[in-house]
């Protein structure tokens, strides 16, 4: 079970990333956010100050955000990685969290985008109907330099309706009672 | 890459955690939340030889009752341990004090022993350990020992830990019935380290305290109990005044060191309004204005 590697060695390990496993071995000090973006092309995930504060780094790992950059990816062995390329269901369609964003206008430079938008579908989960004051508190993890946040939380409150109403419309009869 | 170069230890069982922490002795360094210990690698401001991983250490996930106490293994998660049962009914301080760690993603990671481990001034689980009278359980291969929270912080990042050691559980004593307690903090932003906080727990006979646990965070080397103000409120029927007169006698011998942040007297006022809130909704709800 003991499992070791030393400085230039690499440590095999399997990892799930966005529904499709892969089989990557690794030098052991390399961040998890480096992994996904050298070594998988995701660059969805930005890195901003890899030191866990900032938040842009975020990814559902095993279905709860973390910062990525405070992982190195040998800890990844055996986990289930969602990124924001992950959340859309087809590259033709938005996510509603992402379709919130976009018609709110959440965004400006984008470089926290993806981790708001990970930290909203795990907002959402939890809490399918926020008031902005729990929105503000949930998006607090993520620092954006843009907006001043204000969009970002109408696009919360959005993306939560959309999230309710389209979970009305798959089930109509539980609405109800 | 940013970290400089180790060497990965990736163990599964509180044994095996041990053997390698044994034969590493002062060159081996636990990774647990690494919420941490990772952005000091990332800064290089630690450079770790070897990292013991036991983060697959599934047997030190728990939380649950022991022998009347919270025991919380070194893997429980901060966001699991909020959330769960046990700690809700019996440490309502831990849980209070844990919606002040940072942000849901870190605490998704971060660990209630790790933080405590780490014994950072600023951060508000040791406070926490001490204010509660928590106690810690450290493994060696040569076997465990118990040492009280009160004893384990030397100094900024300095405890009792020897090399070869692993803090394996931190348990803590539930609140007694009808006690309150309390956490406040201030800092710049939300989930920031605190400039100064405060850790309260108070139990009353009738109108008077029976008992008093006050701790700051984040203004001295490692938590501080205010054993002065402690005493001038047991067997008081504490008013406003009364109150004022504690968190005095809490901040006067504190000398916080300065920094971007604010001043050593700046920090002072802040933690002196930090211990008077504090003991005020701890008082609060010992009369029963917010129970659990």
């Amino acid at each position: 079970m003991t499992a070791s590697a030393s400085n230039a060695q690499t440590l095999p390990i399997t990892v799930t990333v966005n529904g499709r496993a892969y089989e990557l071995a690794l030098e052991p000090r390399k961040l998890l956010a480096d992994v996904l973006r050298q070594d998988l092309g995701l660059t969805g995930l930005n890195i901003g100050c890899a030191h866990g504060v900032c938040g842009s780094c975020t990814i559902l790992l095993d279905g709860e955000t973390v910062r990525s950059c405070t992982l190195f990816g040998v800890q990844a062995d055996g986990a289930e990685i969602t990124t924001i390329e992950g959340v859309a269901p087809s590259f033709e369609e938005l996510h509603p969290v992402q379709e919130a964003f976009w018609a709110q206008q959440g965004l400006q430079c984008g470089y926290c985008t993806p981790g708001m938008v990970l930290r909203t579908i795990e907002l959402l989960r939890e809490n399918p109907d926020p008031t902005r004051e729990q929105a503000r508190e949930a998006i607090a993890s993520n620092l954006c330099r843009c907006t001043g946040y204000q969009f970002i939380v109408d696009a919360v409150i959005d993306a939560a309706a959309r999230l309710r109403s389209a979970a009305q419309q798959e089930e109509p009869d539980e609405s109800r009672s | 890459m940013k970290p400089a170069a180790f060497e990965y230890h990736r163990v599964g069982t509180t044994a095996e955690a041990v053997a390698v922490l044994d034969q590493l002795g002062e060159d081996g360094r636990v990774l647990a939340g690494g919420q941490s210990l990772v952005p000091l690698m990332n800064f290089r401001l630690a450079q770790p030889e070897h990292l013991v991983d036991i983060n697959g250490v599934g047997e030190l996930g728990y939380v649950r009752h022991d022998d009347g106490m919270l025991a919380l293994g070194a893997t429980a998660r901060q966001a699991h341990v909020a959330a769960a049962e046990p700690a809700r009914s019996d440490v309502p301080l831990l849980v209070e004090a844990l919606g002040f760690v940072a942000h849901p993603p870190i605490r998704h990671r971060g660990t209630v022993v790790g933080s405590i481990a780490h014994a950072d001034p600023a951060a508000e689980l040791p406070s926490v350990a001490v204010a509660c009278h928590a106690s810690l359980t450290l493994t060696s291969r040569a076997g465990s020992r118990d040492v009280a929270a009160e004893d384990f912080f030397l100094g900024p990042f300095e405890t009792l830990l020897a090399p070869g050691e692993l803090v394996t559980e931190v348990r803590f004593p539930p609140s007694a019935p009808g006690a309150g307690w309390a956490f406040v903090e201030f800092a710049r932003r939300h989930g920031d380290f605190a400039i100064a906080g405060a850790a309260v727990t108070l139990a009353l006979d009738g109108d008077r305290v029976a008992d008093a646990s006050i701790v700051l965070c984040a203004v001295g080397p490692r938590p501080l109990r205010a054993d002065r103000a402690e005493a001038l409120l047991l067997g008081q029927a504490p008013d406003a005044e009364l109150i004022a007169e504690a968190a005095e006698r809490a901040v006067a011998d504190l000398a916080p060191g300065a920094d971007i942040h604010g001043g050593t007297e700046y920090r002072i006022g802040v933690a002196r309004v930090q211990v008077r809130r504090a003991i005020t909704l701890a008082l609060e709800r010992a009369n029963g204005g917010d129970r659990r």
